[in-house]
């Protein structure tokens, strides 16, 4: 009896192999669901690198200069001239934020760039309160809805009704010279934020990010992926339209949550820019130019992905064509479009949504990408 | 034939296996405890969560906010009570209590093997696994026996055989054994690691250790069973679980596992086992037991038989319940717990509430973050339970808030196994019309695959 079953193990051992064999010379029958993964992250991340984040980085920094001469000009002599000059150059530099803040990967992750730069709405009795008291330090994160460009579409635009009246906060206000300090601290943050975000990139990080080519969860891919798609559901979509358009609020509309508040017709062109910015990234779109380098559209292209008979990427970029139909036939005033027809603004709300089905679950799941979270043991 | 298996069964045996099963199981339980409370998991689990997700027919076990930490205590000094043997009886009952009690709080957080520590704690109630090198035998001579009936050994072994041998059986499916689904996700994921990292990128790779997980899981019963595979079989135990271990965050379930396996082992081994523990905790004196527990038919050993009995076919059928569901188990996951189907799905999704106030036609979106965990929502983005028990939380909320009668709708998809995602929940049901039951779901979407196999 014994002696039987030891035999027993050899056949066993044989089966077990074979079976091995066979099922590994098998994979080339079954096409619907092997993911032959020769696709070379590595060159996909050189192109984020170099040819869309560092330079989008680099004009950002750029747009970012020019609004601290600005500042520094109004700062000497605040006359409507100076500010006319300065409200420009915030405007630029908030439309060119549009294409750098999906990126919360590394230096910008650790500074904490997008929540000091871009937290909206502003707290304006923080602001007041900051200016009124001269005892303020903007590094507190607590103070980052007091700071960025929502404090300074506040400072510019938001102080009051009239250019007139604004300029006198600057100038023959009893506190004008805390009024002007505070700008050009604000200006100031903004301006060594970014240096310090940008000088990492073109310093050491850029190759740690091209270098980290795997796939594990800490990846450069998964990692940045798994922000951008962050970005665009929460600080895209809901931030720009769906808080505001009351989406999550019961039903209740908060249109003072728009993106620029206080310079209300430019919240359209924001959330523009911020849309074509995301699809230029799926799209591996080189920055300021016509083509497109390996990117998240390309990889999906490579892994042959269908859905419906069709391409996922394909699908993907119809969505966001139909996505920028929806936001292009708005108020440049989302807030003017909340309050005279929300109905509009849930309808492109929708359009968003419907590509977070196709994003967060099919290309996803197609790049064998895990939706990050942290928890306790699995089975 | 039927005497002869009654005679097997009761045929003494040396009480060493189960003494040392006891003590091994006692120690991790303890460990295990520990390391919940301090990776501060009461805190995120069972305290900080505004809603739990309960089990069917276990609504009224509610957690008991800061004094949950008691029930963890409670666990604690009860697992030391079976390692030490002391007040053995009552400690098993207050284990099986207040581990499973812990458990029964929130769904969120089911795991195979918590269940199986469960079953294990059930089963000890009934076996005297004290009867040999432990304070109670120490105590009290009467207690204690040398050799005790086999079926003592057998439950262990026969529940271990269960677990290994259908989880074998949940993987003998297409998706797992053709397509690699989803080791081929994961794996790649772990392609840092060193050494086997490299391979992790191979596709190959992912169909030898699907293939090779499966035949583990169905053979290593049988192969721990003999006598002449038994070295063997334990060499699989601690590579297969070592590896589990390294790839997946399981916690301490590969040690329970390689821990209880040792009860197929000679009672020589665990005799050997014992004496090392004597000597290291310098117990002097002779242990007590040298009498035989012996079964006799009186009313206590027949009702422990038709416990068993009951108990393990219970075991064997409830797995299988899926059968009685139409569509493919994957996807409706009706009949999925309990029934050891481990690692097999890989599912991304996608769900949003939507509320609609039938008054005036508004709708709006919920944010689930407000009333859910991360843990709690990826859970909730995949199980039709669920789905339907928060869409009654979120009725009773709006309803708080000033809405007669809410109704809501979900959107939601699911992409399993690496397919491209399907939606999961018929859109235009109104969840708050629905009550969960033990019957088939028919608001989940059909499937639009075939997946073959167990």
């Amino acid at each position: 009896m014994k002696l039987k079953l030891y035999k027993l193990i050899v056949p066993f051992t044989f089966i077990l192999l074979g079976i091995i064999v066979w099922s590994c010379s098998d994979d080339d029958t079954d096409g619907s669901g092997s993911n032959n993964d020769d696709f070379n992250r590595q060159v996909m991340l050189t192109n984020w690198a170099d040819n869309i984040i560092v330079p989008s980085y680099v004009a950002f920094s750029a747009d970012v200069d020019a609004l601290k001469v600005a500042s520094d000009a109004f700062e000497l002599s605040p006359s409507q001239d100076n500010l006319n000059a300065l409200r420009t150059a915030w405007e630029e530099a908030y439309i060119s934020w549009q294409s750098v803040s999906m990126f919360n990967i590394g230096p910008a992750e650790t500074a904490f760039f997008r929540s000091f730069v871009n937290t909206y709405p502003t707290n304006s009795n923080s602001i007041d309160n900051n200016i009124a008291s001269g005892n303020y330090n903007l590094q507190d994160i607590n103070l980052n809805d007091a700071q960025g460009f929502p404090a300074l579409d506040y400072l510019l635009y938001g102080l009051a009704l009239t250019d007139a009246e604004i300029l006198e906060f600057y100038t023959s206000n009893s506190n004008s010279s805390n009024y002007i300090a505070y700008l050009s601290e604000v200006v100031d943050r903004i301006d060594a934020i970014t240096d310090q975000v940008v000088s990492a990139w073109q310093g050491n990080y850029r190759d740690t990010f091209v270098n980290n080519d795997g796939a594990s969860s800490n990846s450069s891919t998964n990692s940045l992926v798994n922000d951008w798609m962050e970005y665009y559901e929460r600080f895209f979509r809901n931030g720009k339209i769906g808080f505001p358009a009351g989406v999550f609020s019961e039903g209740n509309l908060e249109a003072e949550k728009v993106e620029a508040f206080y310079r209300r017709d430019l919240s359209k062109t924001l959330c523009l820019e911020a849309l074509d910015a995301l699809q230029a990234f799926f799209r591996g779109r080189i920055f300021n130019g016509t083509n497109n380098g390996e990117s998240l559209e390309s990889y999906l292209d490579f892994l042959n992905t269908m859905k419906d008979g069709d391409d996922l990427s394909a699908l993907i970029n119809d969505q966001f064509n139909n996505s920028r139909l929806a936001i292009q036939s708005l108020d440049d005033n989302f807030y003017q479009q909340i309050i005279s027809d929300n109905n509009a603004m849930l309808a492109a709300f929708e359009e968003l949504q419907a590509n977070v089905v196709l994003l967060k679950s099919d290309m996803f799941s197609a790049l064998s990408i895990a939706v990050e979270f942290n928890s306790g043991d699995g089975d | 034939m039927v005497r002869r298996i009654t005679t097997y069964l009761k045929d003494p045996v040396k009480a060493a296996p189960l003494a040392v099963f006891r003590i091994l199981f006692g120690c991790l339980m303890m460990f295990a405890t520990l390391r919940f409370v301090s990776g501060n998991w009461v805190e995120k689990y069972y305290i900080a969560p505004a809603f739990h997700f309960k089990y069917f027919g276990f609504e009224f076990v509610t957690t008991l906010g800061y004094y949950t930490y008691i029930l963890y205590a409670i666990t604690f000094v009860a697992a030391l009570g079976i390692t030490i043997g002391y007040r053995y009886r009552l400690s098993c009952i207050l284990f099986f209590l207040t581990f499973t009690y812990s458990e029964l709080i929130d769904k969120t957080y089911y795991l195979n093997h918590y269940y199986f520590v469960s079953l294990i704690g059930f089963l000890l109630i009934f076996l005297p696994a004290n009867s040999h090198f432990s304070l109670d035998a120490f105590r009290n001579p009467k207690m204690a026996y040398s050799k005790i009936p086999r079926y003592n050994i057998l439950v262990i072994q026969l529940m271990l055989c269960i677990v290994y041998f259908y989880a074998g059986l949940a993987k003998a499916n297409s998706d797992w054994l053709l397509r690699a689904m989803p080791l081929q996700i994961w794996l790649p994921s772990r392609d840092y690691l060193p050494i086997i990292g490299d391979f992790f990128r191979e596709e190959w790779m992912h169909y030898v250790m699907s293939w090779c997980g499966m035949l583990y899981d169905l053979s290593i019963p049988f192969l721990l069973f003999y006598k002449r595979t038994r070295l063997f079989a334990f060499g699989l135990v601690l590579i297969f679980h070592v590896l589990t271990r390294i790839l997946f965050p399981i916690g301490v379930f590969p040690y329970v596992m390689i821990c209880s396996t040792l009860i197929f082992f000679d009672a020589s081994f665990h005799e050997k086992i014992i004496d090392i523990l004597r000597k290291a905790l310098r117990l002097r004196g002779k242990l007590k037991d040298t009498t035989t527990l012996f079964w006799i038919p009186n009313a206590k050993n027949r009702f422990l038989a038709g416990l068993f009995i009951v108990f393990f076919t219970f075991q064997l059928l409830f797995p299988f319940r899926y059968l009685l569901y139409p569509d493919e188990l994957f996807w409706t996951e009706e009949g999925y717990r309990f029934s050891w189907r481990v690692m097999l799905t890989e599912k991304g999704g996608y769900v949003q509430y939507k509320i609609v106030n039938p008054e005036n036609g508004n709708w709006f979106y919920v944010d689930h973050s407000k009333f859910l965990t991360d843990y709690q929502e990826k859970q909730l983005r995949t199980q039709a339970d669920f789905i339907l028990e928060f869409a009654h939380f979120l009725e009773k909320h709006f309803q708080d808030r000033g809405i007669k009668d809410p109704e809501v709708y979900v959107d939601s998809y699911i992409a399993l196994n690496g397919r491209l995602s399907q939606r999961y929940i018929d859109p235009n049901v109104d969840l708050t019309k629905i009550n969960d039951s033990w019957k088939h779901k028919d608001w989940i979407l059909p499937f639009n695959d075939k997946i073959y196999g167990f």
